[in-house]
């Protein structure tokens, strides 16, 4: 088996016991990426010289002898709307392609602080609206299942990397749906966690009442160690939750008897593929002839959620975009005054995704629609939270599709933003009620394709989450599984790192 | 709801500063008025006495101490601004060339 | 004709922080340019918020001196515009739920006391600073950008349309001033920016229950400006409905050198903020016992401090008025009527010889010493020393800081008095002025003058010219 194969828990045995060092590994996944990221172009930025001196350093310390984290020289992908000090940070958007962050977030100092070589920055949907990451101002990732679909997105960089073995661990942002999606059609593990479970201060801002850092990975037990380290209250973040949950790791085994579980019934629904419906019922099946009670449940807020979702995230994003305007970074235009500067920067600057959005939400901001729109979404987010903390009285833990479909083919849904949309319907309702939400392997569809199957539980149950997922993991049919790359014999193309 | 998409969209370009071509603003026109039209879904329900939700999480407000903290050194400030000149940020004049009215 | 002038202004205060609402950086003033920042005051892309307690303090103790009901449930909200000198394009403010409702300041005015009822007193964000190339603002063909000042706390306050001229408006921003220093609140100055106002005006017909339509005044950088523009534009106002022509809705600019509000005439579409709740920052809840520990420890207040010396130390109306409008100046007053009694006499001495020196020198009242005032006036009382040379040591103590007694022994300044010591003195001059003591003797009584001056030559300026003045008229009959 070669290194890149292994899981990262694996690796950090394997780290522990001097089979391996940091340095070694990080050569294996650099030769990976030389290899691999010319044809799925998940990397933006590869960071070889930073990641080795991070490994070489880890092993200097652990041939001292020192206490070492875990996770320490385990190589990590980081998607670049994460700001990484002295790394560009692109969010994917032309408007940032030559910003250079000064500070770290939260989030990368713990990845720095235990020792983890980052090994680059991942591609995404620009400032991460999107779900396809076609709308990367650079250059489209593709899925290592099949190179003519779509990884999808936003996180599609980090979701690629991790299923193709570039990365044994990634870090994503998931605002509706962006980690999500992009693990269900990459066949990893993605975790959205409990809002304010990991600390956004760093995380460039799409929609701050809905975004959220979480993490890619192959397994629930390499889930379970990355939030270990990500996970919990940071004094920069005054919306990160103050307290501190228990070890992620220790209740991994304990089953699934007795567990309420409820199928969402619209995320099953007649208009998804049907193989994918097929695969969360036989996921559901599968957890009662193991002791969990089943029923099915609807949720019926769940139709609204879509409409609410697109008016509250472009609302809070047409704010938060507004400080791209050419003055202290980023991308300039010249105009003959200060308003055409604006105008022309934010114009040229801006990919179409983006500048829809923000026109969404100005519109939905501005006055005389705000009651209508935003407010009137406000108040159904309500309605959902309600429908949640009702449904999370009956069961523990709620499962359906990660998506409605597997992996889509490029191109397929870039002339429609409304399908596109729709490509996140089964993720965004547990955005907008904050609760963790949790896509895993859920078998292969008749192409060959990846499913995802999508875990939802009450909020800070992240822990209840893995152990599902980590018993799913012990059967034959949602075991995780690595793409054969029978692309790489082939000489690589042009790439865009 | 009758809306004229064409004239909206010169509104909220102008709003959120962006130039559109021609060609994005026809664009921008349809899909905005189909977006806005699935969007509306959501004025079906009834929500009357509800609250809106702004913040999914209940947690005390968060406060420091008034504390001085290191800055960023200048040339951290400075090094991504597109234009500067010494040490500040350069940018056009802020009124419109045309307007040297003065008085009424 | 006759209009009624209606006048509400809205009030920016700098609070005095040592660190930024939002983040570590300085507040202080006159640094580098763009030397105090960070990555959230200058809102690069991924930074949060996080809010600085004492800022909420203050703005509470603020809203408690203006008799406001401070919120316990109030809320941030974003104000999104574009202009290069806010940094993330919208500016954290509070719109539907601000920090306090209602509220007045009361102060004496020409007319009695008089009170003006507040609307709301919010806690916001302050904006960068943009220096313009060229004469103004029109005729810069770019303009500089320094963030240092992006993030300071900022207090609004917002009075009711109570307001009825110029010199009114004046008066009640110069008491909120006072008010604001006496609460610690901010350091409250115009010149540097802490302290601006804006004003909204119009006129009606008396009596009339309409408003008329208002004009925003921008730009008024003293209280005098403030009192000029108001009464500028209550004259333009005048002028256009005299003439059967209406008021435009606009914002406009005090031109300080041409004395007259300029049209800003915006080109702008007429402003659309888009507020909606801050999601980064949680609503704020202040409990009970957070406002009243603030409440209990509220220093004292101007009009409470009025009261308390005319009644405690039975000051005139003057005197006191005067003290109060200085709190450094009632500060020592006070300090120094610890340890020396007569209060009037005291007061006259701050009012006069110590303000002048504090004046004359640039120095600020809290660098006096009071033990070293009272010695001074006491070593007066005591007739040690004369006034001349009392105004002497007066100025040397407030310049350097010296102690009036040692000056006096370390110089002999000591007072001669006593017929015992003045007598031979007196004598001595008849004697070297015979001309003088003859037209003295024919009638020309002025010439006791210039005789009485040769005689306080003699003692250094170190005696009472009352005592030789008698001892002078005694000898000169003989």
């Amino acid at each position: 088996m070669e290194l890149f194969e292994y899981s990262a828990y694996e690796l950090s045995k394997m780290l522990q016991r001097k089979k391996t060092s940091s340095e070694e590994l990080v050569r294996s996944y650099l030769k990976r990426i030389e290899l691999i990221n010319p044809r799925v172009n998940a990397y933006i930025t590869a960071t070889p010289a930073l990641a080795l001196d991070t490994a070489q350093s880890v092993d200097n310390k652990r041939i001292r002898g020192e206490e070492l984290h875990p996770l320490a020289g385990i190589p990590v992908a980081v998607k670049d709307n994460i700001s990484t000090a002295g790394i560009k940070t692109t969010c994917a958007s032309r408007i940032l392609e030559h910003y250079i962050p000064p500070y770290d977030a939260t989030v990368v100092k713990a990845l720095n602080r235990a020792g983890m070589p980052v090994l680059g920055k991942t591609n995404l949907d620009e400032f991460a609206m999107g779900s396809s990451t076609e709308n990367s101002a650079f250059f489209p990732t593709r899925n290592p299942w099949d190179l003519e679909k779509v990884p999808g997105g936003s996180s599609g960089g980090s979701a690629a990397a991790v299923a193709s073995g570039m990365a044994p661990l990634a870090l994503g942002s998931d605002t509706g749906g962006s980690i999500r999606q992009p693990a269900a059609l990459c066949g990893v593990t993605g975790l959205r966690p409990t809002y304010g479970r990991v600390s956004r201060y760093g995380l460039v801002a799409f929609a701050s009442s809905l975004d959220q850092v979480g993490t890619l990975a192959l397994s629930a037990r390499d889930t379970a160690l990355l939030l270990n380290l990500v996970a919990g209250p940071d004094p920069h973040d005054s919306t990160s939750l103050p307290d501190r949950d228990r070890d992620y790791i220790d209740n991994l085994t304990a089953g699934v008897e007795n567990l309420r579980v409820g199928v969402i019934k619209q995320n099953v629904a007649d208009s998804f593929d049907r193989e994918v419906t097929a695969a969360v019922l036989k996921a559901a099946s599968l957890l009662e002839s193991n002791g969990a009670r089943v029923e099915e449940v609807s949720l019926p807020m769940i139709d609204y959620g879509l409409s609410a979702y697109y008016l509250i995230a472009p609302s809070e994003a047409s704010s938060n975009l507004g400080r791209y305007d050419g003055v202290r970074y980023g991308y300039f235009a010249p105009g003959k005054d200060i308003s055409e500067m604006f105008c022309r920067t934010r114009g040229e600057g801006f990919g179409p995704e983006v500048k829809r959005r923000i026109m969404i939400g100005t519109y939905a901001l501005s006055a005389g629609y705000y009651d209508a729109y935003y407010l009137q979404a406000m108040k159904v987010r309500t309605m959902i939270r309600r429908e949640y903390e009702e449904v999370f009285k009956r069961y523990d833990i709620l499962i359906g599709a990660a998506s409605p479909t597997p992996a889509f083919k490029l191109g397929e849904k870039t002339s429609d933003p409304l399908q596109m949309y729709l490509s996140d319907v089964c993720n965004i309702t547990d955005s907008l009620a904050g609760v963790p939400s949790l896509a895993i392997p859920g078998g292969f569809h008749s192409s060959g394709l990846p499913m995802g199957l999508q875990l939802t539980a009450a909020p800070q149950s992240e822990r209840l989450l893995l152990q599902v997922a980590c018993f799913f993991e012990q059967h034959p049919e949602t075991k995780p599984r690595r793409p054969e790359l029978d692309f790489i014999e082939s000489p690589p193309e042009e790439g865009g790192m | 709801m009758g809306i004229d998409f064409n004239r909206e969209v010169d509104r909220v370009a102008r709003l959120a500063r962006l130039s559109l071509d021609p060609d994005e603003k026809k664009h921008m026109a349809d899909q905005l008025s189909d977006i806005l039209e699935t969007a509306r879904r959501i004025q079906e329900l009834d929500t009357s006495g509800i609250e809106p939700t702004s913040h999914v999480i209940n947690i005390p407000v968060a406060m420091r101490e008034d504390e001085v903290k290191p800055s960023l050194p200048l040339s951290k400030v400075l090094q991504n601004a597109p234009r500067r000149e010494n040490d500040y940020v350069k940018v056009p004049r802020v009124t419109p060339p045309a307007s040297n009215e003065e008085g009424k | 004709m006759n209009y009624e002038v209606v006048i509400g202004l809205e009030i920016h205060l700098e609070l005095q922080t040592i660190s930024k609402l939002f983040c570590g950086c300085s507040t202080a003033f006159d640094r580098e340019p763009n030397t105090n920042c960070c990555p959230v005051c200058l809102g690069l892309p991924g930074s949060l918020p996080v809010f600085n307690k004492r800022a909420i303090e203050l703005a509470v103790i603020a809203a408690l001196a203006l008799n406001s009901e401070v919120q316990r449930g109030s809320r941030f909200d974003r104000k999104n515009y574009f202009y290069p000198d806010l940094p993330k394009a919208y500016q954290v403010s509070q719109y539907d739920r601000p920090l306090a409702r209602g509220g007045y300041l009361e102060f004496e005015a020409d007319s009695g006391v008089r009170r003006v009822g507040l609307e709301r007193v919010h806690l916001e964000e302050e904006a960068g600073k943009l220096q313009h190339a060229g004469n103004s603002i029109y005729q810069a063909e770019y303009s500089l950008v320094d963030y240092n000042r992006a993030g300071i706390p900022l207090l609004e306050i917002v009075t009711a349309p109570q307001i009825h001229s110029g010199r009114e408006a004046r008066a009640f921003l110069e008491n909120l001033r006072l008010t604001m220093l006496y609460a610690g609140v901010s350091d409250c100055k115009m010149e540097e920016g802490s302290l601006r106002c804006d004003a909204n005006i119009s006129l009606r017909p008396p009596g009339s229950d309409r408003f008329g339509t208002k004009a925003e005044v921008k730009n008024m950088n003293s209280f005098r400006s403030v009192e000029m523009a108001l009464d500028y534009e209550v004259g333009r106002q005048a002028k256009l409905l005299d003439a059967g022509s209406i008021v435009v809705q606009e914002t406009c600019h005090w031109d300080e050198v041409n004395k007259r509000t300029i049209s800003l005439r915006d080109k702008e579409e007429s402003s659309d903020y888009r507020y909606f709740p801050e999601p980064d920052l949680m609503p704020l809840q202040l409990n009970n016992s957070f406002i009243e520990k603030l409440a209990e420890k509220m220093p004292e207040l101007p009009r409470q401090r009025l009261q308390r010396l005319l009644e405690q130390y039975g000051l005139d109306k003057e005197a006191a008025v005067l003290l109060t409008a200085n709190p450094g100046l009632s500060n020592l007053f006070e300090e120094t009527a610890g340890i020396y009694g007569r209060y009037k006499d005291l007061a006259n001495w701050i009012q006069g010889d110590l303000l002048y020196q504090l004046r004359e020198q640039g120095k600020e009242p809290v660098e006096i010493n009071p033990n070293q005032l009272a010695e001074l006036l006491k070593l007066l009382d005591e007739g040690v020393i004369n006034r001349p040379v009392a105004k002497e040591l007066l100025s040397e103590m407030v310049q350097r800081g010296l102690s009036p007694k040692k000056l006096v022994e370390d110089r002999g300044l000591t007072m001669i008095s006593g017929p015992q010591k003045l007598v031979p003195l007196v004598e001595q001059v008849i004697a070297d002025n015979p001309e003088a003591v003859e037209s003295y003797q024919k009638g020309k009584k002025k010439v006791i003058g210039f005789l009485l001056g040769k005689v306080m030559d003699l003692t250094g300026g170190r005696a009472d010219p009352g005592e030789i003045n008698r001892i002078l008229k005694d000898k000169l009959k003989d």
